[in-house]
C-alpha cells in the first residue's frame, strides 16, 4: 500500500507481496508497503503480529533464525535487495534493537567498530568519524572527555544513543528501529524521539513500536498490522483520526492489544 | 500481608533451616575431606622437598636424589597435548556454537562429545598405544603420550568452550552484523574475547588432569626409570603421577622410597595449583578489561 498524501515523495525502501516464514509459520502474510523517503514510519500492532519481522527482514537479520525464508520482493531505491551483497546492504540499511546492545568497548571502538570493518583504519579518519557521529545523537558533549570509558558504564539512553551513533557511522540510508525506546525511562524516550525528529531530515526512518502514544507522537506515516497482514498504512494522523477499518480502530481505541 | 497463623510460620521458618542444613553439610562434609588430604599430603611431603629434590635426578634406586626427570617429562607431555588439543578443541567449538545448522547430525555430535569426556582414561590408553604407537609407528614416546592426553583432553575443551561461546548474548552478535560485519567478524571481535574466560577454565580444567593421569601414559612412553631428560620427542619420559604410583605400590623397599612418594605427589599439587593461580590471574585480568556482564 502507499499512503494516502504522500504520491509524490519517492519510496526509499519497498515491498511487494512480502511473506516471511519460520519453518512452517507465516509470520508476515503477503504485505506491500512503500516507506516514503526522509521521512518516519511507524509500525504498530499487538505482540506477535510480524511487525518485527517485517522490520528485520529489511536488512536481511531475519535469516539470524534458522528456518527463515521469505517471497515476494523488497526493493531498496527500486532494486531488490537480495541482488545487494548481504554486507554491503546491512550497511545501507541500518538497525538499532529493543536492548542498547553496546559492545563492552570503550565508546570510541563502539563507533569505530563499523567503520573498520569497512576497511577505515587510520586513526585521524575514525577521530572524525567519531566526533561527527557523536554529534549527531547529541552526545558528543557529554561523552568527548571519556571516549576511552567502556561503553557499559553509560546510562540506557546514552548507550540507546551510542546504537544510533554506531549505526550512522557507516553512513546508512534507511534506519531500522526495533522499538527503541522500550527499555528507556519517559524522559529518554521522548529524548530519543527528539532525534529522531532530527535525523529524518536525511535519513528514512522505519520505527517498530508497540507504544501508540510514540507512534503518533514521532511518525508521519504508520502502518497497522495484525496477524502477519498490514491492515491498513496512512498517514499518522489519517491513521490516528479516521482509520478506515474497524480492526485499527479498534486497536487504537485500546479495546484489544 | 501476612495471612498464616504464627505457627505455620514458624514451622515454614524451622523446615528452611533445616533445608539449608542439608545444603550446607555435603559442602562442609567435601571440605573437610580436601582439606585433610592437602594437609596431610603436604605434612609428610614438605620436608622432602628441597631445591636438589626439584633439580636432580633419582639416585640409590630411587631412594634418595631428585625427581628432575619426572617434572620435565610431565610438563613436556602436558605441553604437547595442550599443543594438539587447544587450536583442535577451540576450533571444534566455534564450529559447533556458531556455524553448525540444528540438526540431528550436529546433536549427535554433541552428544558424542559429551560421551567422549566420560569414557575412562585407561580406554584412552589403549586406542594410543593402536593408533600413535603402533599405527602411526611414533613407538613409545613423548609425542605419542602427548597425543594421546590431547585425545582424552579434546571433548572436556569443545564441551566447555562451546558452552562458555553459547553464553555470549545474541545481542553483541547481532550489533555487529547490523554495521555490515562478516559472521566470522562478529565472532572474532564480538564473541571470542568475552568468550575467553569460559574457554581459558576449560583448557585449565583439561591442564590439571593431563598432569595428573597415569593410565594414558602407561603404555604410550611412560619409563619406570631413566637418568637422561628427553632430548626429542621420541624418547621415554618420566613423569610424576607415574612414578608416584611406582614409589608407593611396585618399589622393592616400600618404606625407604615413601619419603619421595609424598614429596612428588606434593610437587604435582604445587604444580597444578601454580597453574591454577596462573589462569585465575589471568581470567581476573581479563574479565575486568572486558566486563559485560551488567
Amino acid at each position: 500500500m502507499s499512503p494516502e498524501g504522500s504520491v509524490n515523495s519517492p519510496a526509499k525502501l519497498a515491498t511487494k507481496n512480502l511473506s516471511v516464514f519460520y519453518g512452517s509459520f507465516q509470520a508476515v502474510i503477503d504485505v506491500g508497503i512503500e516507506f516514503p523517503a526522509c521521512a518516519i514510519t511507524a509500525i504498530i500492532g499487538p505482540s506477535g503480529c510480524g511487525k518485527s519481522t517485517l522490520l528485520r527482514s529489511l536488512n536481511r537479520m531475519n535469516e539470524l533464525i534458522e528456518g527463515a525464508k521469505i517471497r515476494g520482493e523488497i526493493l531498496l531505491d527500486g532494486k531488490n535487495i537480495y541482488q545487494l551483497n548481504v554486507l554491503e546492504l546491512r550497511k545501507r540499511v541500518g538497525m538499532v534493537f529493543q536492548r542498547p546492545n553496546a559492545f563492552p568497548l570503550s565508546v570510541f571502538d563502539n563507533i569505530a567498530y563499523g567503520p573498520r570493518v569497512h576497511g577505515i583504519n587510520r586513526r585521524q579518519k575514525l577521530t572524525e568519524i567519531v566526533e561527527r557521529s557523536l554529534k549527531a545523537v547529541r552526545l558528543w558533549d557529554e561523552l568527548k572527555d571519556r571516549l576511552d570509558q567502556n561503553a557499559l558504564g553509560l546510562t540506557d539512553e546514552q548507550r540507546q544513543r551510542l546504537c544510533i551513533a554506531r549505526m550512522l557511522a557507516v553512513e546508512p540510508e534507511v534506519l531500522l528501529l526495533d522499538e527503541p525506546c522500550s527499555a528507556l525511562d519517559p524522559i529518554a524516550t521522548l529524548h530519543i524521539e527528539d532525534l529522531l525528529r532530527q535525523l529524518k531530515e536525511k535519513y528514512t526512518i522505519v520505527i517498530v513500536t508497540h507504544n501508540m502514544q510514540q507512534a503518533a507522537r514521532v511518525s508521519d506515516f504508520t502502518g497497522f498490522m495484525l496477524l502477519g497482514k498490514l491492515i491498513e498504512f496512512g498517514t499518522t494522523s489519517q491513521i490516528f483520526t479516521r482509520p478506515q477499518h474497524p480492526e485499527t480502530e479498534n486497536y487504537i481505541s485500546g479495546r484489544f492489544g | 500481608m501476612n495471612s498464616l497463623p504464627a505457627d505455620r510460620r514458624r514451622r515454614k521458618y524451622f523446615l528452611s533451616n533445616v533445608y539449608f542444613l542439608f545444603l550446607a553439610v555435603p559442602v562442609i562434609i567435601f571440605l573437610v575431606f580436601v582439606a585433610y588430604m592437602v594437609f596431610y599430603l603436604f605434612r609428610n611431603g614438605i620436608n622432602v622437598i628441597s631445591w636438589e629434590f626439584i633439580t636432580r635426578p633419582p639416585e640409590r634406586g630411587m631412594t634418595a636424589g631428585g625427581i628432575l626427570p619426572c617434572i620435565v617429562g610431565t610438563l613436556y607431555v602436558t605441553l604437547v597435548s595442550l599443543i594438539f588439543s587447544i587450536p583442535i578443541g577451540v576450533f571444534a567449538a566455534i564450529y559447533l556454537a556458531e556455524y553448525a545448522p540444528n540438526n540431528l547430525l550436529t546433536r549427535m555430535i554433541r552428544s558424542a562429545v559429551r560421551s567422549l569426556a566420560g569414557i575412562p582414561s585407561i580406554v584412552y590408553g589403549l586406542f594410543g598405544v593402536a593408533l600413535f604407537v603402533r599405527g602411526v609407528h611414533l613407538g613409545l614416546s613423548v609425542l605419542a603420550s602427548g597425543l594421546t592426553l590431547g585425545l582424552m583432553n579434546l571433548p572436556w575443551i569443545i564441551a566447555t568452550a562451546e558452552e562458555a561461546l553459547s553464553s555470549i548474548p545474541g545481542s553483541f552478535r547481532e550489533g555487529a552484523l547490523a554495521v555490515g560485519a562478516t559472521k566470522w567478524e562478529a565472532i572474532r571481535h564480538n564473541v571470542l574475547p568475552f568468550a575467553f574466560p569460559g574457554i581459558l577454565t576449560g583448557i585449565l580444567l583439561a591442564l590439571a588432569r593431563t598432569m595428573g593421569e597415569t593410565a594414558p601414559i602407561l603404555f604410550t612412553g611412560v619409563t619406570y626409570f631413566t637418568r637422561e631428560l628427553p632430548r626429542s620427542p621420541l624418547q621415554k619420559f618420566m613423569a610424576l603421577p607415574y612414578h608416584l604410583f611406582a614409589l608407593a605400590t611396585q618399589h622393592d623397599q616400600l618404606m625407604k622410597a615413601r619419603p619421595i612418594a609424598f614429596g612428588t605427589a606434593a610437587v604435582l599439587l604445587i604444580l597444578v595449583l601454580m597453574f591454577d593461580g596462573v589462569a585465575f590471574l589471568l581470567r581476573m585480568r581479563i574479565a575486568t578489561a572486558n566486563k559485560w556482564q551488567v
